[in-house]
């Protein structure tokens, strides 16, 4: 554009949209192929560079990921199962937070594949009578698969309908045999920046560790999920074995889970340890306590447009308000 | 200019006609909105430091193009937030006095007010000139709190603001560093004031 000829009366700012009269012009049919091109050219450049300097992908959700189906019987829905429509499996498995892949969203469906899940085994240590090393497919089969559609409230503010397929975490937990200094259950994700190309970068403390009380990993609610949708559980969700605990925010449900350790302390879990004013410990969906930065008061159901309320416990207030009696959740949050 | 500077509107109805937006359609079109905003500011606030550092006069004449264009993003940004909260104004106003993240964007929005009004040639006559450069010195105010708001609004990874505020900075230094040497020696303040 420097090199284009401007006389000092000229005002417009657009040189693309400049009729060029000059006297001396020779060729006026040269002078408007000139002005086209250069018209095109800088709306192109502007147009384009704005587009990849702000474009975020989202995507039309990743190909289907491609797990086993487990075959099981319908059931009718259990005590725990929300009735509310379920998050299509294109959308669950294509927008997702785990940033062992990388930050972006897409980041997890469009690199899961780089994800080992077997052979995968769990350590299984603390507080408990034997320690051990479990295949997952021995633990896996140490239970009775139940389906679980829980609602899934990301801290985000954006929520969705997971229908999960796994075990209570209790079951497990009964089985370990804890001792009677188990007071929290630490769980710790998959360290390996080959797999996980989001751990090459420092963004959080790798690997991911997440906790909950020991009476809260005893509720009912509280779920170790193997399967998404009667699948094998996608990469991007967590697989081989993640956590699920409905009533807190999504970040508590840790995913690709390879160690099991029961404590006496409570554990240094990796949000909490990010930024600890921000996210608690106990990350219980609470509309009433926002976030510093924005409101907990509404959520978006992925698919939907609009906002909807949040409810206290992420809805699961009947069943779990009762562990936190006595506690101020403002502070406790 | 105007129209290449709309193409990323286009291309986001598009995909927002054919479902590609992903699952959060809505959170995705804020979010760039809202960025570009943010380089349209920057790109406008570049030209006179542009021109300075170059000689070239056309940074100059493309500034007012960045800048209205910089505002219509602001203004659709706004927009699908109002949307987004069913335009139930309540909801801002607690938004806006609770949440730094949301007085930040919204008063920088609404410092863009007054200068895109003023976008014509003759309310800088009616200004004249001085006061008119002076009221839009804000813009810098107001792309400051506008990479403020997006450095809050992310949960994790600051590399994206903090390359912003980064080319906020050097650009506003560029300015400060080329104006010193042109005052006149009689307008400099004297080394012996109190600071102010």
């Amino acid at each position: 554009m420097s090199e284009h000829p401007t006389s000092p009366d000229r005002t417009d700012p657009d040189p693309g949209e400049r009729r060029i009269l000059t006297p001396g012009s020779p060729n006026p049919r040269r002078e408007f192929l000139r002005s086209a091109a250069l018209f095109t050219a800088t709306a192109g450049a502007l147009g384009g560079g704005l587009e990849l300097l702000t474009r975020r992908p989202g995507g039309p959700g990743a190909a289907e990921a491609q797990g086993a189906a487990f075959t099981r019987p319908a059931r009718p829905l259990g005590p725990y199962d929300t009735s509310e429509a379920v998050t299509p499996y294109a959308q669950a498995t294509s927008y997702n937070n785990f940033y062992e892949f990388g930050l972006d969203k897409g980041d997890p469906a469009r690199l899961a594949g780089s994800l080992k899940t077997r052979p995968w085994t769990v350590r299984i240590d603390g507080e408990v009578r034997k320690p051990m090393t479990v295949d997952i497919d021995t633990l896996q089969g140490w239970f009775p698969l139940e389906d679980r559609v829980y609602r899934m409230r990301c801290v985000e503010g954006w929520s969705m309908v997971m229908p999960w397929l796994g075990f209570p975490l209790a079951a497990l937990i009964r089985r370990l045999e804890p001792t009677s200094k188990a007071k929290y259950v630490q769980f710790t994700a998959l360290l390996d920046p080959k797999q996980f190309p989001g751990q090459r970068q420092a963004v959080l403390k790798w690997p991911y560790v997440e906790g909950l009380r020991l009476d809260e990993a005893l509720h009912p609610l509280a779920f170790m999920a193997v399967g998404l949708d009667g699948r094998v559980l996608p990469g991007q969700n967590g697989a081989p074995l993640r956590l699920a605990v409905p009533w807190k925010y999504g970040f508590k449900s840790i995913k690709s889970v390879v160690r099991i350790t029961l404590t006496e302390k409570q554990p240094q879990t990796t949000w909490a340890l990010a930024a600890p004013q921000e996210y608690g410990f106990y990350a219980n969906v609470n509309p009433a306590v926002p976030h510093p930065r924005w409101s907990q008061a509404t959520e978006r159901r992925i698919g939907e447009l609009g906002r909807r309320k949040t409810l206290p416990f992420n809805g699961y207030a009947e069943q779990v308000a009762g562990l936190y009696n006595g506690m101020d959740l403002r502070r406790y949050f | 200019m105007t129209v290449g500077g709309l193409l990323p509107v286009a291309v986001l109805l598009l995909d927002a006609a054919t479902g590609q937006l992903g699952a959060n359609p809505i959170q995705r079109a804020t979010l760039q909105t809202g960025l570009l905003t943010l380089a349209l500011l920057v790109l406008s606030l570049a030209c006179t430091p542009l021109r300075l550092l170059t000689g070239w006069t056309w940074p100059a004449r493309i500034r007012k193009t960045l800048g209205l264009l910089a505002f219509g993003y602001a203004a659709l940004h706004f927009l699908i937030y109002l949307f987004d909260h069913g335009f139930d104004l309540s909801l801002m106003t607690e938004d806006v006095l609770e949440r730094p993240f949301i007085t930040a964007g919204f008063t920088a929005l609404l410092l863009l007010v007054p200068l895109a009004l003023t976008s014509t040639p003759r309310a800088v006559k009616r200004l004249g000139f001085q006061r008119w450069t002076r009221l839009h010195q804000l813009a810098y105010v107001a792309v400051s709190l506008g990479a403020l708001h997006y450095y809050w609004g992310v949960k994790k990874d600051h590399t994206q603001p903090l390359i912003y505020a980064a080319v906020i900075a050097g650009l506003f230094l560029i300015r400060l560093a080329r104006r010193a040497p042109n005052r006149r020696p009689g307008r400099t303040r004297p080394r012996t004031a109190a600071p102010d």
